[in-house]
């Protein structure tokens, strides 16, 4: 039944993204790339990612998808129908893919238990931390212990990212609106987004805290804590969105999540252990990685929360202005 | 059937990552080739995630009376990467932006001749 539904939605999956190389409507292609991040998360759900869906859902069927509208409310909706030839990249493409597929040949059958991804570290990770690290979401142990450096490393990526975006567009000035901005006059929308933000805000908190135990964690609840604003900010304007979470204060939060991260590293380094050794972070070693991950995992949801947030009043920004002009 | 089983995964990620290449190296405008660049990303992400299932496994959370679990280590890292490939994938789309702003267009050809104003 698993394959069936494989088939299903992988095939689903190819279909959209065939449509899109054909729209010339941008603003159709977006929405075709929001139901195609969906699907994946789909797709990711049925191959046992949970966290992975959680994520891409968010991300992909959420942020990503405002950020592309906003783009395309300062660049115009339509693609130009252009004289290049076709025939090249085609052939390349029909070339390049030919090579591949004759590749996928060699690779070990989908799903085998005796593959040689699962022969590496994955037993030891699999049988070995819910002992160890003493949490039953192997992935967040994954995530936030053993491979604690990659993870640092990765928030540092997004902080700066944000930090380009910034610097790239600049941050809306904090002051009253020349024009009416947001969907204030629809009713039905105001009264929904009243109900929705509050509860998506909570379960932005609740997927943050019981990361440990189930799917999601710090990524997932920064992306979503945003996407909660990000709605206030669509439906009540950017101004009023900039005076509840102040540009500037993002500007911190961002900067303050890396240096828990960090910090929490330092930390157990002059505890004596390691970097990112959270062993030593308290007098039992089960009880110190969970005083770490719950920390790291915090300086991550803060860091996301942050940079998606400053990068939406970026692009929101931007628009704003255009439409002054 | 059971050959088509064992490699319909690698297929579709191979399809879709060529779609993705496609619109990335035939696109005119720049949005799109973004999209096409997602496209792409996403059909890595697709790989990994293949790769690391387990047929008859389960979602890797321990729970009583489940002996078989999907290697958690591919989901990390698609997991973060999926956050990065959003983060970098705005940083793009702000350029595209300045693009706009300076040059007066997105479409590549339109502006490619022209002096640099960035």
């Amino acid at each position: 039944m698993t394959e069936l539904i494989d088939l299903v939605l992988l095939g689903m999956l190819a279909i959209t993204a065939l449509r899109i190389i054909f729209l010339k409507d941008l603003f159709a292609v977006v929405m075709l790339f929001g139901i195609y991040s969906f699907l994946s998360a789909l797709i990711f759900v049925n191959l046992d990612a949970v966290d992975v869906a959680f994520t891409e859902a968010s991300v992909g069927a959420g942020i990503s998808t405002v950020l592309m509208l906003g783009t395309l409310a300062l660049t115009g909706r339509k693609e130009k129908t252009n004289n290049h030839t076709t025939f090249l990249p085609l052939l390349v493409v029909v070339i390049t893919g030919a090579a591949l597929i004759y590749g996928t040949l060699d690779m070990p059958p989908f799903g085998d238990p005796d593959n040689p991804a699962q022969q590496h570290v994955a037993p030891r990770y699999i049988q070995d931390s819910p002992q160890e690290i003493g949490l039953p979401n192997m992935v967040t142990s994954v995530l936030a212990s053993y491979r604690g450096f990659d993870t640092l490393g990765e928030t540092a990526v997004v902080f700066a990212a944000a930090i380009g975006v910034l610097s790239l567009l600049g941050l809306p000035k904090h002051e009253k609106a020349a024009i009416e901005s947001g969907l204030k006059s629809h009713l039905v929308l105001r009264v929904v987004a009243k109900l929705i933000v509050p509860l998506t805000l909570l379960f932005a908190l609740y997927v943050q805290f019981h990361g440990d135990y189930g799917p999601g964690g710090g990524f997932q609840a920064g992306v979503i804590a945003a996407a909660a604003i990000i709605l206030y900010a669509l439906v009540f304007g950017l101004p009023m969105a900039t005076h509840v979470i102040q540009p500037t204060l993002l500007k911190a939060l961002a900067a303050i999540g890396v240096l828990i991260y960090a910090g929490t590293g330092f930390a157990s380094f002059f505890l004596g252990g390691n970097f990112l050794d959270y062993n030593v972070l308290a007098s039992d070693p089960v009880a110190g990685q969970h005083i770490g991950i719950i920390l790291i995992e915090l300086g991550v949801g803060v860091t996301v929360f942050a940079a998606m947030l400053s990068i939406f009043y970026a692009f929101a920004g931007q628009a704003e202005r255009a439409n002054i002009q | 059937m059971s050959f088509i089983v064992d490699y319909y995964n690698y297929w579709i990620v191979v399809f879709l990552m060529m779609a993705g290449f496609y619109i990335v190296i035939s696109a005119n405008n720049l949005v799109k080739k973004i999209v096409g660049l997602n496209i792409f990303q996403t059909s890595v992400f697709m790989l990994y995630i293949s790769i690391g299932n387990v047929s008859g496994g389960s979602a890797p959370i321990v729970a009583d009376g489940i002996t078989r679990y999907s290697n958690p280590l591919p989901h990390v890292l698609i997991l973060t990467a999926i956050v990065v490939g959003v983060a970098t994938t705005s940083v793009g789309l702000a350029l595209i932006v300045r693009i706009k702003r300076a040059y007066g267009t997105v479409e590549e050809n339109e502006f490619e001749d022209k002096d640099d104003l960035i």
